[in-house]
């Protein structure tokens, strides 16, 4: 009896830590709606979502979501062009083509690229990267879209790059077979057998590294700039939702007034669209395990 | 050229630029340490790591920074550590399949896709404003525990997984109840991957930025916090602060101080892939 | 059974038919894709030539572990040859020493002459890719691609270059004809092969073989998934095969090599034990291992 309490409380004790869990995510839901609702109610939706202009802290207030969008989105955008191709030949290389001693050298210190901090890659993008791209490009401003892309795609190539290889790995090992007794080479079935065999799980990588790259903060805080602008020129200071967070976070905002709320209503936004991705990875990603076993 | 050398050079040239591809990240990581050791390397001395915050870049130091740092990471760890290994106990082997166990399998997995910064939204909402702890250690360190908690979550699952059933037999036949098995036999046969998950997880706590930024560390903290409710900053945030400043001088102490975190995180993370191997070559189920 | 023997013939018939109708388009084949089929003409040429497939001495390692000894066999063109023996006695590494499917494996080593159509395979002046696409392989398991029939059937002349959309589809439709599954699966060509039988997707496989017309198919147990009526009807297949390839199969049914092949070799631990006509294998065995084994006494 006594003993069967005793596991009844353990086993509620362990359900609450799960709880947190849910908690959690309904605690981000709602503070950021609450705060949201607060800033609608003062700011009509149609501006948030159609003004061309974000300058909540200027004396002239618009409210337009679309420029700190198009930064977050420029900035990702670039940086997926760059870990896309490198991420996944990373990948193909890895499980296709190398040696086993040169994979398991290879992967840790891959993992070790995933894990520096971001402020640190801000530090390079700042005074590594941009000054060597203003070499080739004199017209580039000293916060720009591309450095910060650029050294946010190399940090993401990791993540590409080895949940693509386990699904490549994952591939049976007749189809390779079945694809090299008919004479194929290596890159050959590496892209007409592998890669479709395997491409729920790489699509699911990529939309986890949109997702990544939408969210990513410091690199974009310390080299894109601050200054929200409705532009895809990577050449010029622009501004990212997170860098706005930070921005408002960082200064002498007061609680409870309207510019307070409008980096709730700028999180919400980021919230809203990697929700939506994270969702349809987590879905492609079941079904896509449901195939193989 | 015919059909067959072209599939061979093809072939070839793909070799070429996949070692290429392969080896820019690491060109890039060089790149990276040479850079930071160059620039902050000569910085380093027994007075940067003594010396207080200050508005000259020479006499300027990190003893807050990482002192804060500790403080943290102690209260994360804490505070992370036995709800996520919790938590991925109860849903491995309490949680029944059916849309309970599914809602939090999503549920999980979305945390763990919900950028940092989000987290320290709800941070600055729930914890500094609503439970009034204040632009404090705890404020800080609750934010940062429910961010890695999926690590830690996901970490526990997969090595609870990987203990055989026989394991858990035998104990059940020898009488003992579900929680003797897990706290006894389970546990103790998961603790190799476990304890990697959690050295990853704090490993991550320890250089996010973005959140403490947000729940309002970046402020200027001329002393060293005595317990959790006082006020800190952290060493990425003091290396973000330098970062801003126009003058270059501080861009000297950003370096020396990214060299201090990212030495914590390599050592960090070195020692939990040898964790993860050895973990792995010892137990052969 | 004289029944399933006349379904056959017709089909064999209708084969003949159609291959009449394909023979200039075959032709126009063999001009585009075909020349690069045969070996390189400068190679030296050594043994008989009147042989498809020799092996002299053949020797095989897997990293210290040594497991072919010193096989020598010669195959006639237009043959099938069966492999058997009990399991682990080398004779699927030595069904893969003739596409060197063996060289994808980490530590493999092999000595000895290897010659087909007179031509040294392990010559370092041979294309492995060139190879393949001479000697044809089924494996074990089917292993469709998960693209559509027509997909799968069409790969092997995509990477082997041919670009040609009639060429292909003639091709494509001629390889399911011809391993006997075209009516099956004529109206669901663009349909995933993962959706057909087992059988089905083996004969597929056949199909995907022989598109891009090999001279020698391998066999490594290509029955041993399936259910009977799918392994006759494979079996069926290999005899018709026959007048078109040089066939070689492993096979762990002792009825089957019986049922389908002409010479029948015997693997025991490394070695080959004996090879001779399927007949004198089965019926006058001269080796006691060989007698235990066709006899049924270990396997």
């Amino acid at each position: 009896m006594e003993m069967n309490t005793k596991e009844k409380i353990i086993e509620g004790l362990l359900f609450a830590c799960a709880a947190i869990c849910v908690l959690t995510t309904l605690g981000i839901v709602a503070v950021l709606v609450i705060q949201s609702v607060q800033f609608f109610s003062e700011v009509p939706l149609k501006d948030f979502l159609t003004d061309t202009q974000w300058t909540p802290l200027f004396a002239d207030k618009h409210f337009g979501i679309l420029p700190l969008l198009s930064g977050t989105f420029l900035t990702t955008i670039i940086a997926i062009t760059i870990a896309l191709p490198i991420g996944l030949t990373t990948a193909i290389y890895l499980s296709e083509y190398a040696s086993n001693t040169f994979r398991s050298t290879v992967k840790p210190v891959l993992e070790i690229l995933a894990a520096i901090p971001t402020v640190v890659y801000g530090y390079f993008a700042l005074t590594v990267v941009t000054p060597f791209l203003q070499i080739i490009f004199p017209s580039l401003s000293g916060f720009n879209a591309i450095s910060p892309g650029i050294v946010m795609g190399l940090m993401i190539v990791p993540l590409i790059s080895s949940l693509s290889e386990d699904a490549l790995y994952a591939v049976p090992k007749s189809l390779r077979e079945g694809s090299y007794a008919l004479g194929s080479t290596k890159l050959q079935t590496a892209f007409r057998v592998l890669i479709p065999a395997a491409s729920s799980g790489i699509i699911v990588s990529v939309i986890l590294a949109v997702s990544r790259a939408l969210g990513e903060t410091m690199i974009v805080a310390i080299a894109a700039g601050q200054q929200p602008r409705l532009t895809f020129d990577p050449r010029v200071p622009i501004e990212t939702v997170t860098t706005y967070i930070v921005q408002v976070s960082g200064g002498d905002v007061p609680h409870g007034s309207l510019e307070y709320k409008t980096i709730f209503s700028a999180g919400l936004s980021l919230f809203v669209i990697t929700l939506i991705l994270n969702n349809i990875s987590f879905f492609i990603k079941k079904k896509y395990r449901e195939q193989y076993e | 050229m015919n059909n067959e050398e072209e599939k061979t050079l093809k072939n070839n040239a793909f070799k070429v630029w996949a070692v290429f591809a392969t080896s820019i990240g690491l060109v890039m990581l060089g790149i990276l340490l040479v850079k930071i050791g160059m620039d902050g390397m000569h910085r380093l001395s027994l007075q940067f790591f003594t010396s207080l915050p200050s508005r000259r870049a020479e006499d300027a130091g990190i003893f807050t920074a990482w002192v804060g740092t500790l403080w943290i990471m102690g209260t994360t760890a804490l505070i992370a550590i036995p709800i996520g290994i919790g938590a991925g106990i109860y849903l491995e082997e309490y949680s029944k399949k059916g849309w309970w166990s599914n809602f939090l399998e999503i549920n999980i997995s979305n945390l763990a896709g919900v950028p940092s910064i989000i987290y320290g939204l709800l941070g600055l909402e729930v914890f500094v404003r609503l439970l009034h702890m204040g632009e404090s250690i705890l404020a800080g360190s609750f934010t940062l525990a429910l961010l890695i908690l999926p690590i830690v979550i996901v970490s526990t699952r997969e090595s609870i997984k990987a203990v055989p059933k026989t394991l858990r037999e035998a104990s059940y036949a020898l009488g003992a109840s579900k929680w003797q098995t897990i706290s006894m036999q389970v546990l103790p046969a998961a603790s190799g991957g476990v304890m990697t998950g959690i050295i990853l997880a704090l490993s991550r706590a320890i250089g996010e930025t973005a959140p403490l930024i947000v729940v309002g560390a970046l402020t200027y903290v001329p002393f060293t916090p005595k317990s959790v409710f006082d006020s800190f900053t952290v060493l990425p945030i003091q290396i973000f602060n330098w970062v801003s400043r126009p003058q270059a001088e501080f861009l000297v102490n950003a370096a020396a101080g990214i060299i201090v975190l990212v030495v914590i995180t390599i050592v960090m993370n070195g020692s939990a892939v040898l964790l993860r191997n050895r973990w792995q070559k010892n137990v052969k189920w | 059974m004289a029944e399933k023997c006349e379904v056959v013939s017709q089909t064999g018939m209708e084969i003949a038919i159609i291959e009449k109708k394909m023979e200039t388009r075959i032709e126009k084949q063999h001009r585009i894709i075909g020349a690069e089929f045969m070996p390189d003409e400068n190679l030296s040429t050594k043994g008989n030539v009147m042989n498809k497939i020799e092996t002299k001495n053949v020797q095989c390692w897997y990293g210290d572990f040594h497991v072919l000894r010193d096989v020598s066999i010669s195959v006639e063109p237009n043959t099938v040859t069966a492999l058997i023996g009990p399991s682990g006695c080398g004779k699927s590494t030595y069904l893969r020493v003739f596409n060197r499917m063996n060289d994808l494996i980490d530590g493999f080593k092999l000595e000895g002459d290897v010659l087909i159509d007179g031509k040294d395979i392990y010559d370092k002046n041979i294309r492995v890719n060139e190879l393949r696409k001479n000697v044809g392989m089924v494996f074990q398991k089917p292993n469709p691609f998960p693209k559509s029939i027509f997909e799968n059937v069409a790969y092997g002349l995509r990477v082997n270059g041919v670009t040609d959309k009639k060429l292909i589809a003639d091709t494509v439709e001629r390889s399911l004809k011809q391993a006997a599954v075209w009516n099956e699966v004529k109206d669901n060509l663009h349909k995933n092969a993962l959706g057909l039988s087992g059988g089905q997707q083996q004969r597929l496989c056949i199909a995907r073989a022989i598109a891009v017309q090999p001279s020698v198919i391998l066999m490594d147990e290509a029955t041993s998934a399936l259910d009977p009526i799918s392994t006759g009807k494979i079996e069926d297949l290999i005899a018709d095969l026959k007048k078109d390839y040089t066939i070689l199969i492993v096979t762990h049914n002792m009825q089957q090599a019986l049922r389908v092949s002409d010479k029948t070799a015997f693997f025991f631990l490394g070695d080959m034990i004996e090879y001779n006509d399927t007949k004198e294998i089965f019926n006058n065995p001269q080796h006691e291992h060989t007698r235990n084994y066709v006899g049924g006494r270990f396997g």
